[in-house]
């Protein structure tokens, strides 16, 4: 049983990481502003969410099983984070794109040149 | 319902959700805390109850069930957008073809434009740059064709909102 969890928790972490990682290397290949935060936004919070997970089902079946009250706690608030990162991963990244779009930013179109 | 009875049902509402909230957070369920933690919600409670609870009482159980089916589909889409992302991202080509389009809905209520301004951002390929509350009027980045048309053409999410929060027409 165990071993099983401890095999999917790896699963959920490579697959966090590897979203997390798709991110960055978006960041750095796509060609504007706008379309960077198109891999930040999305991946970031997969990414995150997945990690997060994993790291919560560690706990609830390995970690904590006779431990005290407050680190059984643990998960609720890693649930918690969940939650948030949820709620506030779109709005920071349609925050960031409103300033950008507010303040001129030019969008990239097909054809151009690198910005 | 009258207005002071919704007030008193706000307040409620919130205190047991700030409590239950202090309660998961600390983990110490002495005199002391559990006092501390009382008084505390009872403060953020009668402070901001009007932030947690807003606008007519009427079926906010069924919007709120409606909701959390909403939330799965909603969690798939997710796992669709971050495999559009990075199919995007690792294509040797890119094909990315960025297009900026404006839509009209029908929703007005601050919480359901929320939702679908969110939903947008993590949906494949769109993010949302502006939303004016008074038209219900959309602002869209779009990373290719293909996305911004199932916004415009098909008009999916939208519908789907829209019936969560019963705001059609």
């Amino acid at each position: 049983m165990v071993e099983l969890i401890v095999v999917i928790v790896t699963i959920l972490l490579a697959a966090g990481v590897f979203f997390m990682l798709s991110g960055a290397i978006g960041l750095l290949r796509l060609p504007d502003f706008y379309t960077r935060l198109h891999a930040t936004g999305k991946c970031d919070t997969l990414g995150e969410v997945l990690i997060l997970f994993g790291l919560l089902l560690y706990h609830i079946f390995v970690y904590s099983p006779g431990a005290e009250l407050s680190v059984q706690l643990v998960p609720v608030k890693l649930l918690f984070l969940i939650c948030f990162i949820f709620l506030a991963n779109p709005t920071a990244t349609h925050a960031i794109m409103k300033a950008a779009y507010n303040t001129g930013v030019k969008p990239w179109k097909k054809g151009d040149p690198r910005m | 319902m009258s207005d002071n009875s919704g007030k008193v049902f706000g307040i409620a509402v919130t205190f047991c959700a700030m409590f239950l909230f202090w309660l998961l957070l600390s983990g110490m369920l002495d005199a002391l805390h559990v006092g501390a933690g009382l008084i505390c919600s009872l403060i953020v409670a009668l402070i901001s109850h009007d932030l947690l609870v807003t606008g007519k009482g009427e079926k906010r159980l069924v919007k709120a069930f409606r909701f959390f089916i909403y939330l799965g589909w909603e969690l798939w889409q997710i796992i669709l957008a971050n495999f559009d992302v990075t199919y995007r991202v690792l294509h040797p080509k890119m094909p990315i073809d960025p297009v900026i389009i404006e839509f009209e809905t029908p929703l007005r209520s601050d919480f359901a434009l929320v939702t679908l301004a969110n939903s947008i951002t993590l949906t494949p390929g769109t993010i949302t740059i502006n939303v004016d509350p008074t038209k219900g009027k959309f602002q869209v980045h779009a990373i290719a064709q293909a996305p911004a048309d199932a916004l415009t053409v098909d008009k999916t999410m939208q519908s789907k909102v829209a019936k969560v929060f019963m705001e059609e027409g």
